[in-house]
């Protein structure tokens, strides 16, 4: 069987800099394995401008923020199986991967990071009454159609959903000549982050319809239309506010989830709220050799912040390959009161450098303040404008911060009291 | 004369308030970097948009590339640049910064390749 000390599966923004992370802390034999024709991920479709401010200073558009990371991965020699699909991971890290060219193959890894992204929570995840009708496609779907294929889906649009590329794509298929009707939101905010609203909506004079959804589609071959109704609190349509919208493509954009076939299938421990691996502050997971990152892990807003945590899964990966794994204890971190989840889950207590704890709230919040206690103490209260659920917070914690023994770090949000 | 905004110089959208006097931004408040400043003051006298889209590509291993635009543009000519580049052919190869279009609408920008195109 083929050895690696390093497999990396997928060759997105994580994968990328997991490995020149790891390639610069001393790990020779690395292996990244990409199931498309080429590196990047999903950053190949991401063409508009935004990416890498944090990174660089610029703003870069998707294609060009992965171009630096792939020149930096050549440069560093670090070896890409590209068109390689991998089929299953072993708890014992063995990796059975497929290729035209090679075929079935067995690749046993001394440590893997899982880099494998996100994909999008398709139509089937929505019941939505109605016909079955063609024209229908998930916003990353269109965006690749129109931004990499030179394809149009359709003329005629409406946009259930407002997370980000629901709102990138309203303003990509208007700048293509297509009429964007209206976008729909469930939830009584958007999902989306704010600039995006602005410059991808508001600029456009695009409508954004909050608490309202699809509840019927009409068509039967093709889509001709769609009916949009207003939710009460409870997200259940109310009755009279019915609106029927002619259409020929409607565009979901209502979340995106973390792509853990592999990991589940190697027994890593999942969270049921990120739907990623439980996670220490070294991206290690309960499989020990195992490192997650990026998308896979939980849903990012900004690419800058995926290639910093897979640069820590990188380092992490060479620690473990030349010292093993950390056998110190593990201080739980505790997500409550607005505080959806956080990342990591736990740190372990031997931690000599300071922590960066993501998380995102459950609902908006304006006054509001972000606190930790450690045990019953409070450690920090960091007062905040605003809070969305749609963009990542963090907050930073020093080795000195942690507790005792037995010692456990909360995380919460309170209301009304800057 | 007070104006909200949310700034779009990165994803972070910090809620900006301009202060106007006159047709002129007197003050701004809100912003963490100086971007934000710079932004809103833009925004209320002359704002301007990066673009971003795509070309036809002759000849080449993929039917499009990426472009965008070197500098922002007035943000009321951004759909007029939309259609022009629905008209532009690039021939293949194309590389990353190559200059698909000079000065396009008279705006000072040009319009760059953001990905590569090989010879098919």
């Amino acid at each position: 069987m083929k050895h690696v000390e390093l497999a990396i599966i997928g060759g997105g923004p994580a994968g990328l800099a997991a490995a020149a992370a790891a390639r610069r802390n001393g790990v020779e034999d690395i292996l990244i394995i990409e199931r498309d024709s080429r590196l990047g991920g999903i950053l190949n479709q991401c063409i508009h401008a935004g990416f890498g401010l944090h990174t660089f200073g610029q703003e870069l558009s998707g294609p060009e923020y992965a171009q630096r990371f792939i020149d930096q991965v050549a440069e560093l020699s670090i070896p890409c199986l590209l068109d390689t699909m991998v089929l299953d991971l072993s708890e014992e890290r063995i990796l059975t991967v497929t290729s035209r060219t090679e075929g079935l193959q067995q690749i046993k890894a001394d440590a893997v990071i899982l880099a494998m992204g996100c994909r999008e929570r398709p139509r089937g995840a929505l019941n939505i009454p109605g016909t079955r009708p063609s024209g229908i496609w998930s916003a990353g779907t269109a965006q690749r159609l129109v931004n990499m294929e030179g394809v149009m889906p359709g003329r005629e649009v409406v946009i259930l959903g407002s997370g980000d590329i629901g709102l990138i794509m309203a303003r990509r298929m208007t700048m293509e000549g297509a009429k964007v009707h209206a976008v729909a939101e469930v939830m009584p905010y958007s999902g989306g982050l704010k600039r995006n609203i602005v410059q991808c909506l508001d600029d456009f004079d695009i409508p954004l319809f909050l608490s309202t959804t699809v509840v019927e589609i009409h068509g039967r071959k093709k889509l001709e239309g769609v009916t949009l109704a207003q939710v009460d609190e409870r997200r259940r349509p109310i009755p009279g506010t019915e609106r029927y919208i002619p259409c020929d493509t409607l565009l979901l954009s209502v979340g995106l989830l973390p792509e853990n076939e592999l990991s589940a299938g190697a027994n890593v421990a999942l969270s049921p709220i990120t739907g990623g691996p439980v996670v220490g502050e070294d991206l290690s997971t309960s499989i020990p050799g195992v490192f997650a990152c990026g998308n896979v892990l939980h849903v990012h807003d900004l690419v800058d912040f995926v290639s910093q945590e897979a640069t820590l899964a990188g380092e992490a990966a060479a620690r473990y390959l030349s010292a093993g794994e950390s056998q110190a204890e593990t201080i739980p971190l505790l997500a409550e009161g607005g505080v959806r989840y956080t990342v990591p889950q736990f740190i372990h207590r031997d931690t000599t450098e300071n922590v960066t704890v993501r998380f995102r709230v459950g609902q908006p919040y304006r006054n509001a303040a972000v606190c930790v206690y450690v045990n019953d103490q409070l450690l920090r209260r960091i007062p905040k404008r605003v809070l969305a659920p749609g963009e990542m917070e963090k907050v930073i914690l020093r080795p000195a911060d942690l507790p005792a023994e037995g010692g456990s770090i909360r995380f919460c949000i309170e209301e009304g009291t800057n | 004369m007070e104006r909200n905004l949310i700034c779009i110089g990165c994803p972070l959208g910090c809620q900006l308030t301009a202060v106007m006097e006159n047709g002129v931004v007197t003050a701004v408040t809100g912003n963490t970097c100086p971007r934000g400043d710079e932004y809103a003051r833009k925004e209320c006298t002359a704002p301007e948009r990066t673009v971003t889209g795509t070309v036809r590509v002759v000849g080449g291993a993929v039917p499009v590339v990426s472009v965008r635009t070197s500098r922002p543009i007035p943000k009321e000519k951004v759909l007029e640049l939309a259609q022009l580049m629905g008209k532009i052919r690039v021939q293949a190869p194309v590389r990353p910064g190559d200059v698909v279009a000079a000065n396009v609408l008279e705006t000072g920008s040009d319009l760059l390749a953001t990905c590569s195109a090989a010879i098919d």
